[in-house]
């Protein structure tokens, strides 16, 4: 048996020796990964491993949606439930692409047009495509925002930030045209002012997908024809892989 | 016993008192008499037959989302404000018809008031007209068809640009087809043809019932002012 103070003398002399034996062993341990984490930057570049490519964002906004039913069309359909529909194939084809897809809407829920803008601003997005339909016209109708071009600044006001980015939302608009002359697909170009577009801070496009309809302008193809709508968003999708192209160059 | 001063006082207050009455019952009747003099129609005077005139209507169409320049014959009164009501009335008179090339129902009586107004500096660094940036290529007023000559308030400064403040009436546009391209031709139809008539226009806001609307059928923004160079060229660059 120890004596009390005994015990307390032999804890008390162990504790440096516990202490230089934890010191020797960081030393011992951490000095070689510190060696190697100062030597790292002295290390020619070709031998760092490539950092991994940040996926490109795509905004889509399916427009209208919950209270906001949009145009009422003859088949009975609504604007808001076509967009859900091309929102939700665009964004299929998209993903399945690399794309990293951002959406507004996932459901038939109320977004204001303020919110929308929100969401792209937010995601810093290589595109923002707002999606509509209409029972009027034929083909795709692409509309940038009809705000003329300024230059960027840090601080732009909400409801034109839209200004600073009309340059590139009209070469997007380019882009989205050629693919869908090249699917066989008419399309109308326009500007137009739209409270969710003109407060974009990304290249924009509003899409508004109309009938398909033939030369006696007899409708084809509705836009609540599925086969219709996949083909939309096929050209939509070969469109933004270009887009992804050419904006990666300097 | 009631002390002089007091007896003075309520002598004054009293007389006051009649007075202001009498004065009251005059304007009474003299406010009364002109509501009647208003109210009765048969002193107006009978309207001027305007004579017919050539106005440039720019019609919109669904079918390749075009606007389509037309030349049309009918009466045009001097006044600037009523002549730019009856063009967009004649305008919205062909969009209501079968057949039409941009079907919208409502007609001629979908305007209810066109005010004209000394049109504000797009120079000007406040955001009041938020298309900044438009004022070097758009500050003067461009002309859609030079050759129609309708411009009828050729005032001492007749290249002052002018505001026109259109108040549609809200069953125009509760009946208004929804649709981007469908409003976006609208809009632009009636700034084309304002601009076409009264070239002096060169901006336009739009009204519905005498209030401000967000957009016109769920889509176009009614809350910014157009300017009539959108319409002149739709797809500018």
């Amino acid at each position: 048996m120890v004596p009390l103070g005994n015990a307390r003398r032999t804890v008390e002399s162990d504790q440096p020796r516990k202490m230089v034996l934890m010191e020797r062993f960081f030393v011992w341990a951490f000095a070689p990964a510190m060696a190697v984490v100062l030597l790292c930057p002295l290390a020619p570049a070709q031998s760092a491993p490539p950092a991994p490519q940040t996926r490109v964002v795509i905004v889509l906004d399916a427009a209208h949606g919950g209270d906001d039913a949009g145009g009422h069309f003859a088949s009975g359909q609504t604007e808001k439930s076509v967009t859900l529909a091309l929102s939700v194939k665009l964004r299929s084809l998209l993903s399945a692409r690399g794309f990293q897809v951002i959406t507004t809407r996932e459901s038939d829920a109320t977004v204001s047009a303020d919110h929308r803008a929100e969401i792209a601003n937010h995601s810093q997005a290589r595109a923002c495509l707002s999606l509509h339909a209409t029972d009027s016209g034929s083909g795709v109708h692409l509309f940038a925002s009809s705000l003329a071009p300024v230059a960027s600044a840090r601080f732009v006001p909400w409801k034109t930030a839209q200004a600073a980015f009309v340059t590139r939302s009209l070469a997007l608009t380019g882009a989205l045209n050629s693919s869908m002359q090249q699917a066989g697909i008419a399309v109308t170009l326009a500007r137009t002012s739209l409270p969710g577009i003109d407060s974009m801070s990304c290249p924009a496009v509003a899409i508004e997908l109309a009938p398909e309809r033939d030369a006696s302008h007899t409708v084809k193809s509705a836009t609540d024809d599925p086969a219709y709508q996949s083909r939309v968003a096929e050209a939509l999708a070969a469109a933004l892989l270009v887009w992804r192209t050419e904006s990666n160059q300097p | 016993m009631i002390p002089r001063h007091q007896i003075i006082l309520f002598s004054v207050l009293l007389v006051a008192s009649l007075v202001m009455g009498v004065v009251l019952w005059q304007l009474r009747e003299r406010a009364h008499q002109r509501m009647v003099e208003g109210q009765d129609s048969s002193h107006t005077q009978a309207p001027a037959v305007a004579p017919a005139e050539q106005a440039t209507l720019l019609v919109a169409n669904d079918v390749d989302g075009s606007l389509l320049t037309q030349t049309h014959s009918l009466p045009l009164p001097s006044d600037p404000g009523a002549r730019a009501r009856a063009v967009l009335g004649k305008l919205l008179d062909l969009y209501a018809a079968a057949g039409a090339t941009h079907p919208v129902p409502g007609g001629a009586a979908s305007v209810t008031q066109v005010f004209l107004l000394p049109a504000e500096d797009l120079n000007a660094p406040a955001g009041a007209v938020h298309k900044t940036g438009l004022a070097s290529s758009d500050s003067t007023p461009t002309t859609l068809d030079d050759g129609s000559g309708q411009q009828s308030d050729s005032g001492p400064e007749p290249t002052t640009p002018q505001l026109a403040v259109v108040n549609l009436t809200g069953a125009f546009v509760a009946s208004h087809p929804s649709g981007l391209e469908s409003e976006t031709l609208t809009i632009l139809s009636l700034c084309g043809t304002l601009h076409a008539n009264l070239p002096r226009v060169t901006q336009v806001r739009f009204l519905v019932d005498g209030l401000q609307r967000p957009t016109l059928a769920g889509h176009a923004d009614l809350t910014r002012t157009y300017l009539t160079a959108d319409a002149a060229d739709p797809n500018r660059p």
